[in-house]
């Protein structure tokens, strides 16, 4: 069973990891011209949550799982690069490299004895939802709970950059939020019924505008967020 | 209906592709073509309406040291509804060996209304294989909406993880013609090209060494973008459009010697600002050309099993 504040703790906004810097693809959605009003964001969340949102969690859970194993560290590393081949776009696995390093800094700081050393070195660093699958045990969560906090995280940034983009109702947003909450936790379920499955197995959900609109967002000079 | 079919090809002592094994049953049934290019075309002919829900087809594909052949279908294949609850299944295993060369450019599979299709590919790449794959899929027939259908795809490149993706559209599909996956589009595809074609040159990698997409023009409607990937020689060309023909526009293996000419890798020097495909249009269409084919020898991959991760996708 998990102790409950910490879950509460990572899953907060607040946390020091950087994430508010990233709209997770919603910022070129709303250039583009496809997410407009509450409606469009709410179908744009279910498909980043039916997609990003299940590798990150099943990740994270896998991850989760190799920190307590004695060879994890060819486990995480044969989990960055199965990650590495569900992420075509160069713009995504660097974003997600880059949230894993500052989520790792986070970890190092919070957690000084979170065996953070058997994540794969390298540059800009490893993939985010491997640092939460450690983060989250040296926390003490359960895999449930693992899983949860990953794919919550892939909808809450979006939809709060959506207020910030485009002048949304945060009631109305938080509203769009509540009703996914069932898909959130279905995701998180899923998420930890392939645990058991080799990294080569688990989930591998595409999304080609994502990939596309990443690679846009990256050439442009000005924006709100990182991603 | 049930159907299993194979091809096997082979290097003679002259370098020639041999077809050692061209087999396959209703509604798989195989036709060696005139050679394109100097390679041998292998057609898929559909001896049969479908897939329908229930069928079971799975094709095998072997190309050893040296080898080179194109597989091709006559006809777009139309995913249809069959008894309540069955499922249509279509399985491809693709071994490459070091040195062989697959080009696997079938037609459209479309995805009918109230169809139930699994699409599963297992691609297995000796360090040295070269690899041009095209997939596209076509949400529903005209006018009509698109039934559930799940195409995955998982490639190995010398024993490491290369590319792994599911794309999932149809009812039970949550979001799938949402802003995040397909916003609204009715195709949607990817070329998968792996060897010097997608080597990174100086266009894709920049001042840091890091790999860089290019998002590439299109008309209304329509987004693609040049994706290199990061466990080997080899890059993603993405796709979404509103109809078919334009997708196999943006999907054509010919211009992908335009966005990318396999010249010799140069010093990366700094990034050009901008994506540009300006070039393009005079650059030679390498990438769909002969082959040189170089000698047997190199590291043999393993026969893709029948379990693994094509397998778990379909269990969804």
């Amino acid at each position: 069973m998990t102790p409950s504040s910490m879950v509460l703790l990572l899953a907060d906004g607040r946390f020091p990891a950087g994430a508010h810097a990233h709209s997770g693809g919603l910022e070129a959605a709303v250039a583009a011209g496809l997410v407009t009003d509450p409606a469009t964001l709410a179908g744009f969340l279910r498909g980043r949550l039916a997609t990003g949102g299940l590798v990150a969690a099943a990740f994270a859970v896998a991850a989760h799982r190799a920190a307590a194993a004695t060879d994890r560290r060819a486990t995480l590393a044969r989990l960055d690069a199965e990650l590495d081949a569900r992420t075509a776009a160069p713009a995504l696995r660097t974003v997600s490299r880059r949230q894993g390093r500052a989520l790792l800094r986070a970890g190092r700081e919070i957690w000084p004895d979170g065996g953070f050393d058997a994540l794969p070195a390298g540059v800009p660093g490893p993939h985010q939802p491997l640092v939460l699958g450690l983060v989250a045990a040296a926390a003490g969560l359960d895999p449930v709970a693992v899983a949860t906090v990953a794919a919550y995280g892939s909808v809450t940034g979006p939809a709060s950059a959506g207020v910030r983009l485009l002048g949304l109702d945060p009631y109305r947003v938080h509203a769009v939020l509540a009703a996914l909450a069932v898909d959130c936790d279905a995701t998180a379920a899923r998420a930890v019924a392939t645990a058991d499955d080799p990294p080569e197995w688990l989930p591998a959900p595409a999304a080609p505008l994502t990939d596309i609109h990443a690679e846009v967002h990256t050439t442009w000079e000005v924006r709100l967020f990182a991603s | 209906m049930r159907a299993v079919a194979r091809v096997v090809a082979v290097a003679d002592r002259h370098g020639r592709t041999v077809l050692r094994e061209l087999r396959g049953e209703s509604p798989l049934l195989l036709r060696q073509a005139a050679t394109e290019e100097g390679v041998p075309t292998v057609y898929v002919v559909g001896g049969a309406a479908g897939p329908l829900a229930g069928d079971d087809l799975r094709l095998s594909v072997e190309v050893g040291p040296g080898a080179a052949v194109r597989v091709r279908t006559v006809a777009a294949s139309v995913a249809l509804p069959g008894r309540p609850g069955a499922v249509s299944r279509m399985r491809v295993d693709a071994v490459v060996h070091d040195g062989g060369t697959l080009h696997w450019l079938p037609e459209q599979l479309v995805a009918a209304a109230g169809c139930d299709h699994v699409a599963g590919s297992r691609v297995t790449l000796a360090e040295g294989a070269r690899l041009l794959w095209r997939e596209e899929l076509v949400c529903g027939r005209y006018g009509e909406p698109a039934g559930n259908v799940v195409v995955a795809t998982s490639v190995d490149h010398a024993g490491r993880p290369l590319l792994r993706q599911s794309l999932a559209v149809g009812p039970a599909a949550p979001g799938w013609a949402g802003p995040a996956v397909l916003g609204g589009a009715t195709a949607t595809g990817s070329l998968l090209v792996v060897g010097p074609a997608a080597a990174s040159g100086p266009a894709t990698v920049d001042g840091g060494g890091q790999l860089r997409g290019r998002v590439l023009p299109t008309g209304p409607g329509a987004s693609a973008a040049w994706l290199p990937l990061a466990g080997g020689p080899a890059a993603l060309l993405t796709a979404t459009a509103p109809d078919a023909h334009t997708l196999r526009t943006l999907l054509d293996p010919a211009g992908v010697a335009a966005i990318d000419p396999p010249t010799p890798a140069t010093a990366t020097g700094p990034t050009p600002a901008a994506p540009t495909v300006s070039a393009a249009a005079t650059a030679p269409a390498a990438a769909a050309g002969p082959r040189a084919l170089p000698g047997a020898g190199g590291s043999v991959p393993d026969a893709a099993g029948e379990t693994g991760w094509v397998t778990a996708a379909g269990r969804r």
